[in-house]
């Protein structure tokens, strides 16, 4: 009895995960072609666009999916392919640490001003 | 004082925005990786326009020397354009040109090839154009010059072929 309660568990454990993972295909998809900029059309992601590039980017990307690759194994696939100008998102790289901490440091030199001509820190 | 020194950082940080926007403008809006470490994978198959058999891209690159890829469609004008450069560079240099017949019907690919003639030592499609962007191709037409024994990309073309791309793929085979 014991032993079929563990089958049952593993039985619905497998078949959720493996519809879920049917499931997330399309998603996937769009939430990958969310973050690449068309290269051929401006201003536009390649979910947004539908030129020729863009629905051949998405045919690939579904077909690199269904070969088990992940989100990140798509990415430094297709900015080997393209430079990291195709992600909306790039890594954070010895390239793109500036851009990637510049926010930080407005950010905190910001407050630090605020704090500084306020009155905070005198009462 | 303070103002003098208001009013030189506000002119400094106006000046050097406007040279970063100028210096900007000069720039490329192809934006690819480096050439030289774009080794291209060659290992997929496709079938061929013209025996419909399965064949491997590599085996359409040759041991030695240089070969051409040529991404072209039959619906594309500016490949219409390019076509007789590619004429040329096979009967002047005896290049192996490799097509790539993006997104295009068969009948009409070949309809094109009848009407203007084959340059081509062989032709790969591309029905759905997974293969294209592989390569790294943003669209039709495109070209690369790939060394065939290190597989890497000498050159890209991006567009059609004219005047200035030929001669620079003529010194580059020379």
């Amino acid at each position: 009895m014991k032993i079929l309660k563990i089958f049952c568990i593993l039985l619905i454990f497998f078949l959720f995960f493996q519809n879920h993972s049917l499931a997330n295909s399309p998603q996937q998809v769009d939430k990958i072609s969310k973050n690449l900029r068309c290269l051929i059309c401006q201003g536009q992601s390649v979910y947004d666009s539908q030129s020729d590039f863009a629905l051949s980017m998405k045919t690939l990307i579904k077909k690199k999916i269904d070969e088990g690759k992940n989100d990140d194994e798509i990415y430094d696939f297709l900015i080997s392919k393209y430079g990291e100008w195709i992600v909306y998102e790039p890594k954070f790289n010895k390239n793109t640490f500036f851009l990637w901490l510049l926010p930080i440091l407005v950010f905190l030199g910001g407050g630090w001003l605020i704090f500084k001509k306020t009155k905070f820190f005198k009462l | 004082m303070s103002k003098n020194i208001k009013l030189t950082s506000i002119v400094l940080i106006v000046l050097f925005s406007f040279f970063v926007l100028l210096k900007g403008l000069d720039k490329s809006n192809t934006y690819s990786p480096e050439l030289s470490t774009t080794k291209i994978d060659f290992n997929f198959k496709a079938k061929d326009l013209f025996s419909d058999e399965e064949i491997f891209l590599d085996d359409l690159i040759k041991n030695d020397g240089m070969s051409l890829i040529n991404i072209w469609a039959s619906w594309c004008l500016p490949c219409r354009e390019e076509h007789a450069y590619l004429l040329n560079l096979k009967s002047l240099h005896k290049l192996n040109i490799v097509g790539i017949n993006y997104k295009d019907s068969e009948i009409n690919a070949k309809k094109f090839l009848k009407e203007l003639g084959n340059p081509y030592t062989n032709i790969i499609t591309d029905p759905k154009g997974i293969n294209s962007i592989e390569l790294g191709a943003f669209g039709v037409p495109e070209t690369f010059l790939i060394d065939n024994n290190s597989k890497l990309i000498i050159k890209k073309f991006i567009g059609p072929l004219d005047d200035s791309a030929f001669n620079q793929l003529t010194k580059l085979i020379k």
